[in-house]
Formats: C-alpha cells, structure tokens, sequence
C-alpha cells in the first residue's frame, strides 16, 4: 500500500472531515483533500489525480451513493477505491452500496482501528 | 389529553346527533310535501356542519399558536438568557445548538492538533535519551559523551516539563469545551416539548379531519413514499431493529454474506 497515494475525503461536516485527516495521518496518509459534497467532488476526482475516496452518504447537493455511482459510471474512474463512513445503518441501504460497488463500508461512530482495518482490506485485496 | 378529546370529539358528536335529528325532521316533511320546511333544515344542517368545523379548526389553531408562543428558555445563566431571548423559534434554537456543537468540536479538534507533537516530540526525545542510557548502563559511553549526554538531560528535562504542564492546560480547555452540553441538552428538551405539544395538537387535528371525512364522504389517495438515494441519518434504536444494523460487527456479517 502506497503511504504517499493521494486521498479525497468527502463529508459535509467540517468536523468529521478534520476527524479522517487525523486519523488517515496517524495511519502514514498524509497526502489528502477535502470536499463537501459530491457536486464538489466529482470535478476533483475526474482530475484523476486520487487513489482513493472516503465518503459520507447523507449529503446536501450530491449524495455519497450517488457520487459512487457516478465515479463507477465514469470509464476512467470505475475502479476508484471507494471507502463509505456513514451514519446510515440500514441493511436495504448497506446492500445498495455494495451493488453500486463501494469497496468497504463503515458505519459511524467508528474507531480508529476499524478505519485502518477497511482500508487494509481495501488494498490486500487490489493488490493481491 | 382526554379533557382535550372530549372538548374535540364534543361538537362533533353532537353535530351527528344533530344530523340524525335533523335528516328524520327532514323525510317527515319531504313525505308530507312541506318543501319550504325542507329546505331550512337543510339550510340548518349546513349551518351547523359550518359552525363545527371552524369552531374546531378555530380552537386548535389557537391551541398551536399558544403552544409556539409559550416556547421560550428560562435558564438562570443571565448572560446565555440574554443571548437565547433574542431567538425566537424552534430552528432558530436548533441551529444554535449546531453552532454551539460545531465549536465545541472545533475547539476540541484545535487542541488535540496543538497537543499531539507535544506528545510524538516527548516520545522521539526519550527513546534517543533512552539509547544513550543504554549505552551509559552498558559503560560504552566515553567521557566527552557523558558530558553532552547530561547536558542533553537537562534540556531535555526542562523541555519535559515545560510541555507537560502545556498538555495538562490543554486537556483541561478540552475538558471546558464540553459546557456545550448543558445548554445544548436544555434547548433539545425545550424543542422536544414543543414537537410533542404540536403532535398531540395535529393527532388532535387529525381526528377532527376524520370526522369531517366521515360527514362529508370524502375518500383521500395515499401517497407512496419513496426511498431512494437520499440518506436517512443516524437510525435510532437500532439493537431491537431488524433492518438496521447494529454496529460494525455486523455491516462486516452483511457484506461477507454478499460476497465481500
């Protein structure tokens, strides 16, 4: 896993935003950007300059679900790792996520140990 | 409640046993070819169908628009009473809990940045202080070493105490920041009270509009909700709920059953 790959979070609170910066930095990534919503997102994104993205769903403007269909719907972004951290806990909702191909998803309050755990899973698994 | 139900199910109730009363009258007179008769009670049902309704709206109107006015904070802290006198309505009060929480935050997130290089600096210090004991302990270490090992010491000692008496400031305007809390929970309680005197006046309502359904045979078409993209928030009760996750554990059991 490359320490230096660059991250875009994405929630509409400042606070958590602030929140997954520390916690990515603890976790060695210090390489990241934030954005409120995906209406602000996406144009960042199809710079293609990310490696990865870590998204709330519940959002004004562009939801995070649907920000991850439009990145999967992207030809040059469809394999975009894509962490959810969300306070949406419902199964219909979890399962919709999946189906739209998020990679790993976190329900909040979390720890830090958990963050770390989905985003290790996340990179075994592109580069095994 | 029930004082309320009855004064709303009062005028109805008796404008049904008005109606009864009033449709026998009727069919007597119809039968008996008194038109005009007729037409007045009919007239009259009218009237009387009219008067309940507004007479009932009416109250329930005056209800709701005491129940928004009687919302206001007594608090004993004059300072936050002058600052919360000045909001007046329940968004108002919830925004400020936002804001209130939104600094809070801030403040606690400023100074934990501000205090963990204290922190990563004492740690990075002490294990090279720590090597060079070693070597002390170990008798590996020559004189001129020693020497600029006991001066490192002192600065590093001075440096140790210095910085902690900075963390210890720190963690206790962390431990300050949480005041939000107490204002914060006794605006929720307010706006709380104030939803819950506006359902029991809309359930109220309700029934009335259902009364009024009945009387007049009016049949409503109910909306589908949808549920889509837009996300729903933190989910309450989410132990005693099957289709609500309870915790990380089991988004993991969910996503390992479809395959992840």
């Amino acid at each position: 896993m490359n320490k230096d790959m660059k991250i875009l979070v994405v929630d509409d609170f400042s606070t958590m935003r602030r929140i997954i910066k520390n916690l990515l930095r603890d976790l060695g990534f210090s390489n990241t950007d934030e954005a409120d919503d995906g209406n602000s997102a996406l144009p960042m994104l199809q710079t293609g300059k990310y490696d990865f993205l870590v998204t709330d769903w519940n959002m004004p403007g562009m939801t995070g679900i649907e920000l991850l269909k439009n990145v999967r719907a992207d030809e040059n972004l469809k394999t975009l790792p894509i962490l959810m951290v969300t306070a949406e806990a419902k199964r219909d909702q979890i399962v919709a996520a999946a189906q739209a191909g998020v990679n790993g998803y976190v329900v909040k309050p979390f720890t830090a140990a958990v963050l770390k755990e989905k985003i290790e899973k996340i990179f075994e698994r592109i580069d095994s | 409640m029930t004082e309320e139900k009855q004064l709303s199910d009062g005028p109805v109730s008796s404008f049904e046993a008005i109606l009864k009363e009033q449709a026998n009258s009727l069919k007597i007179m119809v039968d008996s070819g008194d038109l005009s008769g007729a037409m007045s009670i009919i007239s009259d049902l009218n009237e009387t169908r009219d008067k309940t309704l507004y007479q009932e709206v009416g109250r329930l109107t005056r209800t709701l628009h005491e129940s928004i006015r009687n919302f206001h904070i007594d608090t004993e802290n004059s300072s936050t009473q002058e600052e919360l006198s000045k909001i007046e309505d329940a968004s108002d009060r919830l925004a400020y809990v936002v804001d209130m929480t939104n600094k809070a935050a801030n403040k606690t997130l400023d100074l934990v940045e501000e205090t963990m290089p204290y922190a990563s600096e004492i740690s990075s210090e002490a294990k090279l202080l720590k090597d060079d004991w070693s070597r002390l302990q170990r008798k590996e270490m020559k004189p001129e070493e020693f020497r600029s090992l006991t001066t490192k010491m002192g600065v590093f000692l001075g440096k140790l105490s210095s910085d902690a008496d900075k963390v210890y400031q720190n963690l206790s305007e962390i431990l300050l920041a949480q005041d939000f809390q107490d204002l914060t929970g006794q605006v929720i309680n307010r706006v709380t009270g104030l939803v819950k005197d506006v359902e029991e006046n809309l359930v109220n309502l309700v029934r009335m509009a259902g009364k009024v359904d009945l009387i007049t045979g009016a049949v409503h078409e109910v909306e589908q909700q949808e549920t889509g993209d837009e996300g729903e928030g933190p989910q309450m009760h989410a132990d005693t709920r099957d289709d609500v996750v309870s915790g990380q554990d089991d988004v993991d059991d969910l996503l390992s059953s479809l395959g992840f």
